[in-house]
């Protein structure tokens, strides 16, 4: 057995090739060379063969599966632990039969550096072609060949080179440089671990010591931050965003700005349990922060520095790979899930579809728009939500992307260049139709349906409190978020609903009625509802409350105070009230009856319109009881 | 940045993916090293709480000292502990010690049948196991996030695939995923991570008196000790740099035959 490695460092590797190119032998053949088999492990294995009346074979080392000793391929991704003076490697055994694409493609994802297999006898094969395509489609880039069974080749360097030329040229059709290539003869051992005496013309690297030279990959520190959040916590006092920093690094006072919502805050502080405190974090770790201004973000959402934030699309360009059952068709949503954010999706058109084996484009009918299982495609993808993300060569974390179809991930990708449109400040770039949708609802949208209850949201307070400026920032927040959501304002419903009504007490509370009304058939159609109106009297909002089921109707009080208000008067409404210009004026010449139990209760003298926001989505995220409801 | 570190952020990573996704949601803790570390590393996550349950499932037969562990500490860590029993199974006796099962059967319908009673008890959709691929040839298969069907079955031959961290977390009703946040750790790992931690585990993995420990916990009819002068976290870890005998092989019920312990996880055992 050899000495552990002084370094804790870890490689892990994939192994691929076509079916019966000797990938499991290779594995087996390499544990027993770097002295890394458990003891006994052989032996054991050489008695099962004896008593089976079969030759001992290398590969039954890895495939320790019954149906796998049976069928005589490797059907699912292995890994074993083997070590070289210098380090720690795991090995991902990924299949070579063309049924397990899906397997292999599990492993080589993981995976830091590649080993393709060739047989020398049979030569470069259909699946010596796909997998080589898909390890440059997984981003792979440290590529070793091994040119195996050179011993049914009589060791012959021509063969080994004519192997070697025909892939290599191969290769460079899809843009892929392999490290080196190998003769090996993995059943006998040579070239592996020690130089082959029976091939005195390599005088090439072995794989072992190919291996060594490989390097280990960490996540990119050296890139422009991606932080997406993957959940909120908040299981004490402090309110956490807690997720993996994908690329580049943070720390305590950065101002992050959240895509796609495109909102700012600052870290307040980097959260750790059990470790040091620091005020810093980079990429792959784990970590949490806490914020300086309380802002409405939720998983999904990607923290970037403002100078250098990802693109925020509908639309984009991509490279996929199709393992599912069922084809990729066009016009079916799919589930598409890109760092932590989770969108409905769908083909916008499809440019070509690949046979990954032969490279070939795929002829298809004009109306049959489909990626097949196996196949690869360069597609256009369009979402239903904008995404954030990044060009896959730039950022590599939030440029890839799978399909779930149905329970299972179907398909992966990688989003190419394109001259796609950088976010901006200007509001004037977002209202192009790819942007985000600022507030402007339309009918048709309202009719998409997202699974959560219809309620009242009901605001109240004094005039300029901020009623009809939190509802439509709350609706475009909600409408973001995939909610169906409408506002119910005070000045247009008076146009219209309650043109004939006046401000008296009678008025006021048959014009409250009304709303309520309308604000409870929203809430059965399955409309989040949102009212802005002043409605001074506990009796009229009681009685809304009153019609509507338990837990559906939340007060949110509107507070403050009447100087305030006065002060701010956009509308110069509490001038006129001063000069008796407008009679039975609500904090002037009118009461207002102040809730006295309302749900949630905001001081807009303190808070800001994104805080009074984030505190209504917030109030939503923490229900728990049955009775109330989570939208 | 190091090893260990790479590895604690995968699994937490992956603990924050399983708590985000699934409502039911509770971590089996066997209360051997691994699932201490797996629960250790769930406190890491989540920041200094256990939000979800932990399911002991108890077959009576454990060493008497694990019991008095874990509800230490239950106590100190202020855990929600679940326990399960097949109570059916135990009161008719037909169990191995007693001769009325083998071991293989012992373990399916004590640990693996009792599991399932729990689950459907409290419908959980995500139960999360601290199995390592590195521990015998079967669990090196496993995916993160592994489905199993209505009856537990796991479908080693036709499994999702796992990429770039997206798990599988859309799920038929009725079956269950096994979330395995340990699957990339080696068992030197596990020792070197309770030593950087300082993590308190069960005294029978050290050495006692008798030049002897336990690699591998299980019931006291089927678990042997190693021979070992290991007496501390560091001994053991020098003593793990050396060895060349596998992981499990005090436990007898993996030795029935050949594939005696593939069988059992295909049925649902963990």
């Amino acid at each position: 057995m050899n000495a552990p490695p002084a370094s804790s460092e870890q490689l892990k590797i994939v192994i691929v090739g076509h079916v019966d190119h000797g990938k499991s032998t290779f594995v087996g053949r390499l544990f027993h060379d770097t002295g890394s088999l458990p003891e006994g492990k052989l032996e054991q294995l050489q008695k099962i063969a004896a008593r089976r009346g079969v030759p001992f074979e290398w590969a039954n080392l890895m495939d320790a599966l019954q149906s796998e000793r049976d069928q005589n391929i490797t059907i699912d991704t292995a890994q074993i632990w083997f070590h070289t003076a210098k380090r720690q490697y795991v090995i991902i055994d990924a299949p070579g039969h063309k049924e397990f694409l899906k397997n292999m493609v599990t492993g080589a994802a993981q995976a830091e550096a590649a080993l393709l297999l060739i047989d020398a006898h049979e030569g470069v094969q259909e699946n010596s072609r796909r997998h080589g395509y898909l390890l440059h489609l997984l981003g792979i880039r440290q590529i070793a060949v091994l040119v195996n069974k050179l011993d049914l080749e009589n060791y012959s360097a021509a063969r080994f080179h004519q192997i070697e030329t025909e892939y290599r040229a191969w290769l460079q059709t899809i843009g892929l440089e392999p490290k080196v290539f190998i003769p090996i003869a993995a059943r006998h051992g040579d070239n592996i671990a020690t130089r082959s005496a029976n091939m005195p013309w390599w005088s090439g690297p072995t794989v072992l010591e190919t291996l060594d030279a490989f390097a280990a990959i960490d996540r990119p520190q050296n890139q422009p931050l991606r932080f997406p959040i993957q959940d909120v916590y908040r299981f004490d006092e402090r309110r956490i965003f807690a997720g993996r920093i994908e690329a580049g690094a943070l720390k305590v006072g950065d101002k992050l700005v959240f895509s796609p919502t495109d909102k700012t805050s600052t870290v307040k502080t980097i959260e750790r349990w059990h470790a040091p405190p620091t005020d810093h974090a980079v990429a792959g770790e784990s970590i949490g922060i806490t914020l300086t201004e309380q802002i409405f973000v939720a998983r999904g959402a990607v923290a970037a520095l403002e100078t250098a934030p990802p693109f925020e699309l509908s639309r984009f360009k991509a490279r996929l790979f199709w393992l599912g059952k069922k084809p990729f068709t066009q016009g079916r949503t799919y589930k598409l899930k890109l760092a932590t954010q989770e969108v409905e999706c769908s083909i916008a058109s499809v440019e070509k579809v690949i046979d990954a084996s032969s490279l070939e484009t795929v002829i298809r009918p004009p109306a049959e728009i489909f990626v097949g299982r196996h196949e690869v495609a360069e597609l256009t993808l369009h979402t239903k939500k904008p995404v954030a993300f990044d060009v896959h060569a730039d950022v590599a974390a939030l440029g890839r992307f799978v399909i779930v179809d149905e329970f299972d991930v179907a398909g992966g990708g990688i989003i190419v260049a394109d001259n796609y449109p950088r976010r901006t400040h200007d509001a004037g770039t977002k209202s192009e139709n790819i942007f985000w949708s600022r507030g402007k609802v339309t009918a048709q949208q309202r009719e998409v349906r997202h699974g959560h209850p219809g309620c009242v949201i009901w605001l109240t307070g004094l005039s300029s409190s901020g009623k009809s400026t939190i509802a439509t920032e709350l609706e475009r927040e909600l409408f973001n978020l995939g909610r169906s959501v409408y506002v119910l304002d005070g000045d247009n419903i008076r146009h219209g609903l309650g043109s004939n009504l006046g401000f008296s007490p009678k008025d006021r509370t048959e014009n409250i009625r009304r709303v309520g009304e309308v604000a409870k058939l929203f809430a059965d159609a399955g409309v989040i509802c949102i009212t802005a109106f002043i409605s001074p009297y506990r009796a009229d909002r009681d009685l809304v409350r009153k019609i509507m089921p338990a837990g559906r109707f939340i007060e949110v009080f509107i507070n403050a105070p009447l100087a305030v208000c006065e002060q701010r008067d956009p509308k110069g409404l509490y001038a006129k009230a001063r000069k008796n210009e407008i009679k039975e004026f609500t904090g002037i010449s009118a009461p207002y009856e102040l809730p006295p139990n309302p749900e949630i209760e905001l001081h807009t003298d303190q808070l800001s319109v994104p805080e009074s926001v984030a505190r209504i989505l917030e109030y939503f995220q923490l229900q728990d009881d049955a009775t109330a409801i989570s939208i | 940045m190091d090893h260990l570190s790479k590895l604690e952020n995968q699994s937490i990573y992956i603990l924050r993916e399983a708590f985000n996704k699934f409502e039911h949601l509770a971590m089996l803790w066997s209360i051997g090293k691994d699932s201490t570390v797996m629960l250790w590393l769930a406190r890491k996550a989540f920041f200094g709480h256990v939000p979800f349950p932990l399911v002991h499932v108890d077959t009576t037969f454990k060493v008497p000292s694990m019991i008095e562990y874990r509800d230490q500490l239950v106590q100190d860590w202020k855990l929600q502990l679940v326990t399960g029993k097949n109570k059916e199974v135990l009161k008719r006796g037909a169990t191995y010690p007693n001769g009325q099962a083998t071991r293989v059967e012992c373990c399916g319908t004590l640990k693996k049948d009792a599991l399932q009673q729990v689950l459907a008890k409290h419908h959980y959709t995500g139960v999360i196991v601290g199995v390592r691929r590195d521990e015998e040839p079967t669990r090196a298969k496993e995916r993160y996030f592994s489905p199993r069907d209505k009856n537990m079955e796991w479908h080693v031959e036709d499994q999702p695939p796992e990429l770039w961290d997206q798990f599988k977390t859309d799920f038929a009703p009725g079956t269950h995923i096994r979330i395995h946040p340990l699957l990339h750790w080696t068992e030197l790992n596990v020792w070197e991570y309770i030593e950087r931690e300082n993590i308190p585990v069960i005294p029978l993995y050290f050495a006692n008196g008798q030049g002897e420990r336990y690699r591998s916990l299980g019931c006291a009819p089927c678990t042997a000790p190693i021979k070992s002068q290991a007496r501390t976290v560091s001994e053991i870890i020098a003593e793990l740099r050396q060895s060349n005998t596998a992981e499990r092989s005090g436990r007898a019920q993996d030795k029935e035959s050949e594939d005696a312990f593939e069988k059992l996880r295909r049925d649902g055992y963990m």
